[in-house]
């Protein structure tokens, strides 16, 4: 695990982890926003055309920052900027194999490392395919962060968990991003039979929308991921989003920070 | 270099790969049904209940055998090798979709699944889903794109009829490959009791295997009725790839026939200068809709969009076991245009009387392209994939003809 996301586990809340889609909206000044109301961890979504995993919301993120003709290199170059300004917040790439793989994936780790990014996040690369991704982000230094989900059964978790770093995402609904939320009692289930098998920190994200909801998470989990919602904000502020931003992450990182009852 | 095989029908490994192609790129919700799948049709494999039960419905409610007719008309005006024809147009529902929607069918009631969903371009593939969703009285919901529900009013009517609901996809590019990404989606969200019944040797692992194996009744028939008709085998087989089911259904029981020329056709639009749907002769390896194959992407590793006339072979990708087939040299894959199976399209008809389908029409062209070439003493399989019945309003919009 990169020192960054060692420190930002370590706080005595669940951290915040906050996603947005890549060259949407004024991407630098939402990242700045994020950080300033709060936010714990940053995941910045690499747009794919084709977003299997992901619900209206983002799918319409990607397409927006695709056609006004954000490439590789430009997330990459908004990622090394981030880093420049924000040198302790841990920095996550999210997206899908063919843009990351397509170059070979040596050269996408070496950039990853470069830009420096602590984590990346593969929707579409499970653990059978590790090979395509995983041995190159090791030796580049870069973790490699799996997907837990509630079909993840006892006999594969194993399998998941080998290999994997940073932090375990639970995504906790069957289903894809932005839509149904799933019932606390199972998170709390998951949560617990995930922390029995592993040693990384557990953030449970997919449906999270509200400060209720991701204060409920808090209490058990190390992490809560909102991604949507921030994305709706975007969607409806275009480039002058941020405040918006800024506002809506302060409340999430008060609900998330002020939730454990006990420090962990 | 890797040595070939002694065969090449052993494919793919035990992790789903075809060389570097194939494989299981899904999301980690959909990665224990696959395996589930993957058991369940390894039992399948092996209990003969399933295939009789297979075999019975391919006979009595598809009609199959498929004839392999002898295109003598065909064959005289192009004075060269001797065309036979693989009339997958006579199946029930009009095309080579059903065999498959069949087999995949009989693995969801193994499995318990109570409900099917399915993507569809044109709209073939979706019938012959409804269809076999009728048939076992399965609810079914059909993902096609909104700009091929506006352009297939006919299909998405016989859908409805069936039963089937269909379901307008409104993102992307609102065509095949979203109606995909829309069925995956729906899929993840239902994976305790759907089933995904997918349209070609495409997606995750084992689905390019058992569509394969389902599409397999087509060569091994072409192979007994060409013995009973000539006494040998073919030179040369020719099909129209799309994702490619009808052509590898064609092609895999020949290939370890050294002798046997095996030749794929892609759809090359308005060429291959302009926008077309050839994922090999104008694509590169990638990852989409769980498999890794040669996709049509800019040099970032987005999808671009495909065109071909034909709606079945407008796809920005194709069969992974294709791209291995291509890699190694054991199937030539080759282009014709928009324009050469519209007039393909129309010669078969008047010189035949039979309509093929405009994917069909594909291989027809290529087959006037190769023939010639030939001595009259070789023999030529074209996989005749579907009837053309549901493309006469794009060749009447193509030809400027006002129905």
């Amino acid at each position: 695990m990169t020192n960054r996301f060692a420190a930002a586990f370590a706080k005595p809340h669940a951290a915040l982890v906050a996603f947005i889609t890549g060259g949407d909206g004024d991407t630098a000044a939402n990242l700045d926003a994020l950080v300033a109301g709060g936010a714990d961890v940053i995941e910045l979504g690499m747009p794919f055309t084709d977003p299997m995993a992901d619900g209206p919301a983002i799918q319409a993120a990607n397409l927006r920052s695709l056609a006004k003709g954000t490439t590789t290199a430009d997330l990459f170059a908004i990622a090394a900027a981030f880093r420049n300004r924000h040198p302790d917040t841990p920095l996550v790439l999210m997206g899908y194999a063919n843009p990351m793989t397509i170059r070979g994936a040596d050269w996408f780790a070496a950039e990853c490392a470069k830009a420096g990014v602590d984590g990346v996040i593969c929707v579409d690369i499970p653990s059978e395919e590790d090979g395509e991704l995983g041995p190159a982000l090791r030796v580049a230094g870069v973790d490699l962060i799996r997907l837990a989900t509630p079909t993840t059964d006892a006999a594969r978790l194993p399998d998941v968990l080998n290999g994997a770093g940073g932090f375990l995402y639970y995504v906790s609904v069957a289903g894809i991003t932005g839509l149904q939320q799933a019932a606390q009692t199972s998170i709390d289930e998951a949560v617990a039979r995930l922390k029995a098998a592993t040693d990384l920190p557990i953030a449970v994200g997919f449906g999270v929308r509200t400060p209720e909801q991701a204060a409920a998470i808090a209490k058990v989990a190390d992490g809560v991921v909102v991604g949507s919602a921030f994305i709706d904000i975007i969607a409806q502020h275009g480039d002058a989003a941020a405040p918006y931003v800024e506002a809506f992450t302060r409340t999430l990182a008060d609900a998330i920070h002020g939730a454990k009852e006990i420090a962990a | 270099m890797t040595q070939l095989p002694n065969s090449l029908r052993t494919g793919p490994d035990e992790r789903g790969h075809f060389g570097q192609f194939g494989g299981r790129y899904v999301a980690e919700t959909l990665m224990p049904l696959i395996l589930d799948l993957e058991r369940h049709y390894r039992a399948a494999q092996t209990d003969p209940a399933f295939k009789a039960e297979f075999d019975y419905l391919l006979k009595h409610y598809v009609g199959r055998p498929s004839p392999l007719w002898f295109a003598e008309r065909l064959t005289e005006h192009l004075g060269g090798a001797k065309i036979y024809l693989k009339r997958e147009d006579l199946n029930h529902t009009g095309a080579h979709k059903i065999n498959n929607c069949i087999g995949q069918i009989l693995l969801a009631k193994r499995m318990g699944k109570t409900k099917i969903i399915a993507e569809t371009g044109a709209g073939q593939h979706g019938v012959a889903t409804a269809t076999v969703a009728a048939l076992f009285g399965l609810p079914c919901t059909i993902f096609m794109g909104a700009v091929d529900v506006a352009r297939q009013q006919p299909n998405v009517f016989r859908m409805k009829l069936l039963g089937a609901e269909v379901v307008a996809v409104e993102s992307g590019a609102k065509t095949l490959k979203d109606a995909m990404n829309e069925a995956l989606r729906h899929w993840v969200a239902n994976v305790h009791d759907t089933f995904y019944i997918i349209g070609t040797v495409a997606g995750p692992h084992p689905y390019p295997e058992l569509v394969r194996d389902f599409q397999s009744v087509i060569g091994e028939e072409a192979k007994a009725q060409i013995l009973e008709a000539e006494g040998r085998l073919p030179d040369m087989l020719i099909a129209p790839v799309g994702g490619g089911s009808n052509a590898i259904g064609l092609f895999h029981p020949f290939l370890d026939d050294e002798g046997v020329k095996i030749v794929g056709i892609e759809a090359a639009g308005e060429g291959l200068d302009g926008k077309h749907a050839a994922s090999l002769a104008g694509g590169r390896p990638g990852i989409l809709h769980g498999n890794k194959t040669y996709l049509l992407q800019d040099e970032d590793g987005q999808i671009t969009e495909a065109h071909s006339i034909s709606a079945g072979l407008d796809y920005p990708g194709i069969g992974p076991e294709h791209s291995w087939l291509h890699e190694i040299g054991r199937v030539r894959y080759e282009p014709v245009t928009d324009a050469e199976a519209l007039a393909s399209f129309q010669k078969l008809t008047k010189l035949e009387g039979i309509i093929p389908a405009l994917e069909s029409a594909h291989a027809i062209a290529a087959a006037e392209r190769i023939a010639p070439t030939l001595g009259n003493d070789k023999v030529i399989i074209v996989n005749c994939s579907g009837r053309g019945d549901k493309d006469i309003f794009t060749v009447a919009d193509a030809l400027g003809v006002a129905l």
